[in-house]
């Protein structure tokens, strides 16, 4: 089994996103995450899957994918040919010893605090899978209330784009 | 939100008395209500036959219908008859099915047929009634979402929310049911956009990104198939219903006769070879020839155009055809190396698979490259006399199930088209009907949809009204959906249904007596120890002819009987005996090399 980071362009029509989750969980494909968002074309949104399969089902996967009509094109995005980022939101509770030592820990990490009260905070984090859970563990002895973290989006690196469109630049 | 329309009318709907005269002599910007526009673009796609059933959210839909004199609307009893009736004309005609229903259940009463189409690849429309969209999404009356009910068994579906969107959406429709693989799509429209009214445009541009259906196939997987073909010394041709979807039957027999190799023809594809023919071995998987199944298992090449690998064809896949590498050519990509990896994967419509590799063929004869297959040819031919296809008269002298479905196949001929349910009596009529063109044989292969056989007998009758249509039916399947027989007396479609009446759900009776120590749980219908219902009394009620055969000497007089009836529908009540058995069989879960060509004999146990 191995991870593999696909991008999903699909038409920016309703109920997209259910015929995808629900092919993948018809046909027994392990999605680890998804998101969804806008594309550079009005008419377009991307979606971004991390499947957990064997390779001779990630055949499958794309050319089940290729068959709904609302898909527009796959491209699976090579984990050192792109950028692939998460975000994470995480609450904790803090006093006044606490908080400057979190302060350091947030810095070494290169996140942010973006809410302060007497006894919480707030920390913002992007990064790869690996550098946030190595955060959550280093923030967890401080009493984590609160954490949420989307899925994984993904660009592939350089000049080359996976649509013809460009937008604005001229 | 768009303010729901108030009720068109009734001089409004009437602007467009009757059908439109062809789409040249119509005004540009003509203003029509949503159900005139459903109306004219069946009209324009050709449609002339829909099977339906009105009700509340439909209502508008069904007011410009009675106007129309190009579309023919037959009244069904239920929503499940209409379903398998418009898979039944589009399975003998070729041509896209259509079916209407309401909201809520209506729509939900589809289910099945839309499903059953969607494993057998059936092009097959239904337009459903929605609630107004001021309703949809609050528990309204009738709603049911259909679009997200049918997502997994139709190949694509719509919710038309803008009555300028329903032309469009309709010809798109058909366009996606009837390219590529095909498949069943549903256009699910609300009560107020049918009510709406548009401007009239036609054609129409179809706005579909995503979908590229078709594919030619590669030249040099071509290439490197027809080598494999005149390298192989045990190939065998192993075809599928995508050869008749297709309309590839001559090519595939030009093919065939060129190579001199053997062909098997699954369930689907049952009629894509004649069955006459010297290089036709018959029927695979479970209940296959003996000679069918050891051919795979045996090949050292399999060439399989049009098929997927089912499982009822591969038993156990681990042991299928173990010594064979594998052509594969489909329309749909996905179907290749699903369930058996394929050496030669081709992609690509059956006949321009087939016409390419005729070519390629040749060029390898011309070059001299000619296969030597008398070796194989011997084998199989030992194992085809040795386990020929056949039955035992039962013991306790009642009627045998298979002679009564192969006379009908003698007396009613080739020509005639051929449907069943599921169960016993459809792989005795798999067996013992000679097929010799192609739709001539309808069944319901990959859902194994009971009570199929009335209502899709309907459709292929109505589709093909100077063929003759015979349903073989089982007493159980028959139970199911038998107040079609009412819509046919009524329209004038006279379907001839053979009820196989054994008393029994057989199939089921079967692997009882098999595997569960023949203790009969829940499979004794009654039809014979109460004979409820009585099946002669059922038929006339509904306007049909009924018949009833008890002994071999009478079955032939009874058929030609039926034969003879052709102002209204025949059932013909054959009461035969419990006890018949469908061989060969491959046991669930064993592999090929079990096959059983008669309950304890194993033809190819030894050979391995």
């Amino acid at each position: 089994m191995r991870r593999h980071t696909l991008s999903v362009l699909v038409e920016n029509k309703p109920g997209v996103l259910a015929r995808v989750s629900s092919l993948f969980s018809r046909r027994g494909f392990n999605i680890h995450s998804l998101a969804v968002g806008p594309t550079e074309s009005p008419a377009v949104s991307r979606m971004t899957i991390v499947v957990v399969v064997e390779d001779s089902e990630m055949e499958q996967v794309t050319k089940q994918l290729n068959k709904l009509v609302n898909v527009l094109k796959i491209v699976e995005l090579d984990e050192d040919a792109s950028v692939q980022r998460e975000l994470l939101l995480l609450k904790l509770k803090t006093d006044l010893t606490s908080r400057a030592q979190i302060q350091t820990i947030v810095e070494m990490f290169r996140a942010r605090i973006v809410d302060v009260t007497p006894d919480s905070l707030m920390v913002q984090a992007v990064g790869t899978s690996d550098k946030l859970e190595a955060l959550v563990r280093m923030l967890e002895p401080f009493g984590v209330r609160e954490l949420v973290q989307s899925g994984l989006v993904a660009l592939g690196r350089g000049p080359r784009s996976i649509t013809s469109v460009t937008r604005g630049g001229d | 939100m768009q303010p729901t329309a108030t009720p068109v009318p009734p001089s409004r709907a009437h602007v467009i008395p009757h059908a439109p005269a062809p789409t040249a002599q119509d005004v540009p910007g003509e203003r029509l209500t949503g159900a005139q526009v459903v109306v004219r673009t069946l009209e324009e796609l050709g449609v002339d036959i829909v099977f339906g059933i009105p009700g509340g959210a439909v209502l508008p839909l069904y007011d410009p219908l009675l106007d129309s004199t190009k579309v023919r609307h037959i009244l069904v009893r239920h929503e499940q008859g209409a379903g398998h009736a418009a898979e039944g004309y589009a399975q003998a005609t070729g041509r896209v099915g259509v079916c209407i229903a309401t909201s809520g259940p209506g729509a939900t009463n589809l289910v099945t047929p839309l499903a059953d189409a969607h494993m057998d690849s059936v092009p097959m429309v239904a337009i459903t009634g929605q609630v107004g969209r001021a309703l949809l999404g609050t528990d309204g009356f009738q709603e049911a979402d259909i679009c997200g009910i049918t997502m997994p068994v139709t190949k694509h579906n719509f919710l038309v929310t803008d009555p300028d969107d329903i032309a469009a959406t309709i010809a798109a429709a058909f366009h996606i049911a009837s390219t590529g693989r095909p498949g069943p799509v549903l256009v699910d429209i609300p009560k107020d956009v049918q009510q709406l009214e548009t401007t009239w445009r036609w054609p129409v541009q179809l706005a579909l990104p995503g979908y590229r259906p078709t594919a030619r196939p590669h030249s040099g997987q071509i290439a490197t198939a027809a080598s494999a073909i005149l390298g192989a010394r045990r190939p065998v041709f192993y075809v599928g219903g995508g050869i008749i979807k297709s309309g590839a039957h001559e090519e595939l027999r030009t093919l065939v006769e060129m190579t001199g190799i053997p062909v098997v023809t699954t369930l689907m594809g049952r009629g894509a070879f004649p069955d006459s023919h010297v290089q036709h071995l018959g029927m695979p998987g479970m209940h296959g020839t003996v000679a069918a199944v050891g051919a795979l298992q045996k090949a050292d090449l399999l060439i399989a155009l049009g098929t997927r690998f089912d499982d009822r064809v591969t038993g156990q896949l681990s042991t299928f055809a173990p010594h064979a590498a594998v052509i594969h050519a489909d329309i749909d990509p996905a179907e290749i190396s699903k369930n058996r990896v394929a050496d030669v994967p081709i992609v690509g419509d059956a006949k321009d698979v087939i016409t390419d590799l005729i070519d390629a063929v040749n060029a390898e004869h011309e070059r001299g490259v000619v296969a030597d297959l008398t070796a194989w040819w011997a084998e199989l031919d030992g194992l085809r006399e040795t386990f020929p296809l056949g039955y035992d008269e039962p013991d306790d002298g009642t009627l045998a199930p298979q002679y009564v479905i192969s006379r009908i196949g003698a007396i009613a001929g080739p020509d005639a088209i051929y449907l069943a349910g599921v169960g016993q009596h459809q792989m005795w009529a798999a067996q013992f009907i000679k097929y010799e063109h192609p739709r001539t044989w309808i069944n319901s292969g990959g859902l194994g949809t009971m009570g199929f056989a009335v209502p899709a007998a309907m459709g292929a009758k109505a589709g093909m009204p100077d063929s003759v249509v015979w349903a073989i039916d089982g007493d159980g399947c028959f139970q199911m959906t038998n107040q079609e027989l009412a819509t046919c007396a009524i329209e004038g479609i006279p379907v001839k249904i053979a009820v196989i009446n054994n008393g029994n759900l057989g199939m089921v009776r079967q692997w009882q007596t098999l595997f569960y120590g023949e203790r009969y749980s829940s499979t004794d219908l009654g039809t014979h120890k109460y004979h409820i219902p009585d099946f002669v009394m059922l038929a006339e009620s509904m306007g049909c002819a009924g018949l009833r055969c008890e002994s071999k000497e009478d079955v032939d007089r009874v058929i030609e009987q039926a034969m003879a009836i052709n102002d209204r529908p025949v059932v013909i009540d054959f009461i035969v005996g419990k006890d018949a058995q469908v061989w060969p069989m491959v046991a669930a879960g064993t592999g090929n090399d079990q096959i059983m060509a008669a309950r304890g004999i194993r033809p190819l146990f030894d050979d391995e």
